[in-house]
């Protein structure tokens, strides 16, 4: 029994590797987030739509 | 030991290869100085960038340098295996296959440069691609072998990074973009050469024609010469453009006579000489070349970030 609980040397090695691959899927999810949420807001706050007519959500609202 | 140990150890095993096998194929140490002249180009741009899309942007950038390194070490693993200074890299150290090096380098290539032109634009994205292309098939599979001007032209992929910088923030190429691609671009041979001349016999054993084993020590050492010559007012030229300024001016000025002065000893020796003391004006001047490039693009940032206070610029 003693000898299956003994962890060889491959699976250390495939362990760190997946380990590090999940790391950088983790932060690719972290990375496409971060730029859809920059591009769409461009720097300034979101403000959702709630279907009421708002002078901030018209054009009317830009041109002030 | 078993049959089968005795035979991973000589042939490596798809998959197996750890993480950071896989991230040595990338040459973090070239990658650090993608990262940081990219980076310079970026932030020395008359436009400014969302400091999150900059840092993707300078992300994409290493991440296909990272591409065009992998596919350089795939192509040119049978002479990193005869070369002392490469012998320990994955591929002919047993660790990664070429098969593998080249996947991963496709892929993070494709990868970097899409999500470039996704992040900031296609002119950016499109001179990505092509300094991929540039290093793997123009210098490693064209130039390396066939030319001992190999450094000189294969130098372009390494100029790139600033200019794509620049592009990220201003859309365009301009005057200021051109000089920074030309200061690494003239930099570049007598920075190689200087390594040749000292690291002469991994040239030789793995028959890349390199100046110093097509033309001799002695043309090498007058092109060492003639590049830095033609540097000089490149690097300090760039100090009366949007991008410079006085502090910029002085480095430039400092570091072009040092590292003229070095150019000028290289040439005036011959071999006798600097065998007698191992090369050491050679093993200094390449050092010197290594502080060159770093003062430069180091005395630009400062130039942006004096800018603020009223110091930066002319």
């Amino acid at each position: 029994m003693g000898y299956f609980r003994q962890e060889h040397e491959l699976h250390t090695r495939r362990s760190g590797r997946n380990g590090a691959v999940a790391l950088v899927l983790v932060g690719l999810i972290a990375i496409v987030f971060g730029l859809t949420y920059v591009k769409i807001t461009g720097g300034s706050s979101l403000e959702g739509f709630d279907h009421a007519v708002r002078l901030s959500v018209t054009t009317e609202g830009d041109a002030k | 030991m078993t049959d089968a140990s005795l035979q991973t150890a000589a042939k490596p095993v798809p998959g197996e290869a750890e993480f950071r096998d896989y991230f040595a194929l990338m040459k973090p140490r070239v990658m650090s100085l993608v990262v940081f002249t990219a980076l310079v180009g970026l932030l020395v741009a008359p436009v400014s960038v969302h400091p999150f899309i900059g840092f993707c942007a300078i992300l994409f950038i290493a991440i296909g340098a990272g591409a065009s390194g992998s596919l350089n070490m795939w192509w040119d693993a049978d002479i990193d295996s005869v070369m002392k200074r490469t012998a320990r890299r994955p591929i002919p150290a047993g660790k990664v296959t070429p098969g593998e090096a080249l996947a991963v380098g496709l892929a993070l290539s494709g990868f970097s440069v899409v999500l470039l032109w996704l992040a900031t634009n296609a002119v950016a994205a499109g001179l990505l691609a092509f300094t991929i292309f540039f290093y793997a098939v123009i210098y490693s599979m064209w130039l390396k072998r066939a030319t001992p001007q190999n450094i000189v032209i294969g130098g372009a992929a390494g100029a790139f990074p600033p200019m794509i910088g620049w592009v990220v923030a201003t859309g365009s190429v301009s005057l200021e973009a051109v000089l920074m691609f030309a200061i690494i671009f003239m930099w570049t041979p007598p920075h190689f050469w200087a390594l040749a001349l000292f690291m002469k016999t991994d040239y030789d054993d793995a028959r890349v024609p390199m100046l110093t084993v097509t033309h001799g020590r002695k043309s090498t050492r007058i092109h060492v010469l003639f590049y830095t010559l033609l540097l000089f007012p490149v690097a300090v030229g760039t100090a009366f453009t949007s991008i410079g300024g006085p502090v910029y001016l002085a480095v430039a000025l400092f570091f072009n006579i040092w590292f003229l002065k070095g150019a000028y000893d290289i040439w005036r020796r011959d071999e006798a000489q600097a065998e007698a003391d191992k090369y050491k004006v050679e093993k200094s001047v390449f050092k010197v070349s290594l502080y060159y490039l770093f003062a430069h693009f180091g005395a630009l940032l400062l130039e942006v970030m004096l800018a603020p206070y009223g110091l930066g610029g002319w």
